[in-house]
């Protein structure tokens, strides 16, 4: 337990006391090779639900609308993102279909939905089941997401189309670019921090049991003001 | 400045949590009390595995190049396109900034991780005290833009989507995407395997009587063979 405030950088080992940090976008930086050892993310918990609640919604369009259609002397052809992978499998081009999948659907839906799984719960002040298994599907989950690579590689296609046909945008397009600014706002929250709440959060349900009743009263007017700070996902607080 | 390390401290962080234990050797795999996740000091054969990963990307990589992506057929007739002469088609049609991100995400990024995951791994297993920091930088470097190189795999995937017109225009994805799309996939796995904290460790190991660069350099080579058995930092 006297190892709780400590924290050792992940590139190159070193030990350090975790000191905590002040202001809601101040990092803590290995002075020794410079890796970003943690965020101060947890006032940012009711914005990140939010925006990974957004992402989620605007997932689901950029899967279900087209993305682009080509209008060639008017023969036209549009695809949405699943069209492509099954043009791709039909063509015996299974292993390329399956790592675009991966990429582009699979990998990120997962984070989306694992994310909103914990965070959800840990605003309202539990530890949701199979919580560890959860987080660290989340941390493999999260270098395979390529939403912002497929992003340009849209734009490209879109150039080198435009010699060919008329490229018309659809509404997936745009889904998929506000998807990837959405999900560069995701990507910088960091998991990890994730397990520190929840200490703190078995850590204050253990604490008021042997004490008065005044104390568990307390802690759960903090918790609903937790839930109540849910519709200003701007606001920080601080638990 | 010197610094502890959680290996001399006789500690070891969770690599999936950060939580900080301990180390107790009668366990042999141990398990984060926190997450649960499996414990050790280093990754596990990191530079094996890194070396195997790499030795098949960079075995990948010249299919990747020489086989076709692209196949069109149209009324003019058929051509195959590789990746390169699908930069060259970029720059000739005027397209050059476009010319310029597909050679750089295509071409450079994997080149790049190719040679910077080498380096890193011989000067990782020769135990050098070469640049530490500019070492790190690099390896954070590759982490970041080796996803950058699977643009070429979503342009084809759409590009075949999309151009389907039949006995007009039809363009089929070819052999060259799938090596191509393994070899950016492989450097992926191979830059994860591969444990920046090696870089360190050998910086870490020099005493207060090993500041001098000369010495320094003398000593890694002979103490290569017994430091590796005395601290053994490299596996678990």
């Amino acid at each position: 337990m006297e190892h709780d405030n400590l924290i050792a950088c992940h590139e190159c080992d070193t030990l350090f006391q975790k000191p905590r940090l002040l202001g809601s976008r101040a990092v803590a930086r290995c002075p020794r090779c410079g890796a970003t050892l943690y965020r101060s993310a947890y006032r940012r918990l009711d914005g990140i639900s939010a925006m990974t609640l957004a992402a989620l919604f605007t997932f689901l369009i950029a899967q279900a609308y087209p993305i682009l259609e080509l209008d060639a002397n008017g023969i036209t052809s549009q695809t949405t993102l699943f069209g492509a992978l099954v043009a791709l499998w039909n063509e015996d081009m299974q292993i390329v279909a399956v790592m675009v999948f991966c990429a582009t659907t699979l990998f990120p839906l997962t984070e989306l939905v694992a994310l909103l799984y914990v965070l959800i719960p840990i605003r309202s002040g539990y530890v949701p089941a199979g919580f560890n298994q959860v987080l660290r599907m989340i941390q493999f989950v999260r270098p395979w997401g390529m939403i912002e690579v497929f992003m340009l590689g849209v734009l490209i296609t879109i150039v080198k189309m435009v010699s060919l046909a008329r490229v018309i945008p659809d509404a997936a397009l745009f889904a998929f670019g506000a998807l990837t600014l959405m999900f560069a706002v995701v990507v910088m929250f960091d998991p990890r921090t994730l397990w520190d709440i929840a200490d703190e959060l078995t850590a204050r349900r253990a604490r008021p049991m042997p004490r008065t009743a005044a104390d568990s009263a307390a802690a759960a007017v903090s918790a609903t003001l937790t839930t109540t700070a849910a519709g200003q996902p701007s606001a920080p607080h601080q638990g | 400045m010197k610094y502890v390390t959680a290996l001399r401290a006789g500690l070891v962080s969770c690599h999936a949590c950060g939580r900080v234990e301990p180390r107790i050797r009668s366990i042999t795999p141990q398990h984060c009390s926190r997450c649960g996740a499996r414990l050790h000091r280093r990754n596990p054969d990191s530079l094996m595995r890194t070396w195997a990963l790499l030795l098949a990307a960079a075995l990948l990589y010249i299919p990747a190049n020489l086989l076709p992506v692209m196949h069109t057929s149209s009324l003019l007739g058929s051509e195959d396109d590789t990746i390169m002469s699908g930069v060259v088609y970029f720059w000739t049609s005027g397209d050059w900034p476009l010319a310029v991100i597909v050679f750089i995400a295509s071409i450079m990024v994997p080149m790049l991780k190719l040679s910077v995951l080498v380096l890193l791994t011989v000067t990782a297993q020769r135990r050098s005290r070469w640049r530490p920091t500019q070492r790190t930088k690099l390896y954070r470097m590759v982490e970041r833009i080796g996803r950058w190189s699977m643009l070429d795999v979503f342009v084809v995937t759409l590009t075949v989507a999309l151009v389907r017109f039949k006995s007009i225009a039809v363009i089929t994805a070819g052999p060259g995407a799938i090596a191509f799309g393994s070899v950016v996939i492989l450097t992926m796995i191979a830059s994860m395997q591969f444990d920046p904290r090696l870089i360190w460790d050998t910086v870490e190991g020099a005493d207060s009587s090993v500041k001098k660069k000369a010495k320094r350099a003398s000593r890694a080579q002979d103490a290569q063979g017994s430091t590796q058995q005395s601290q053994d930092p490299t596996h678990d």
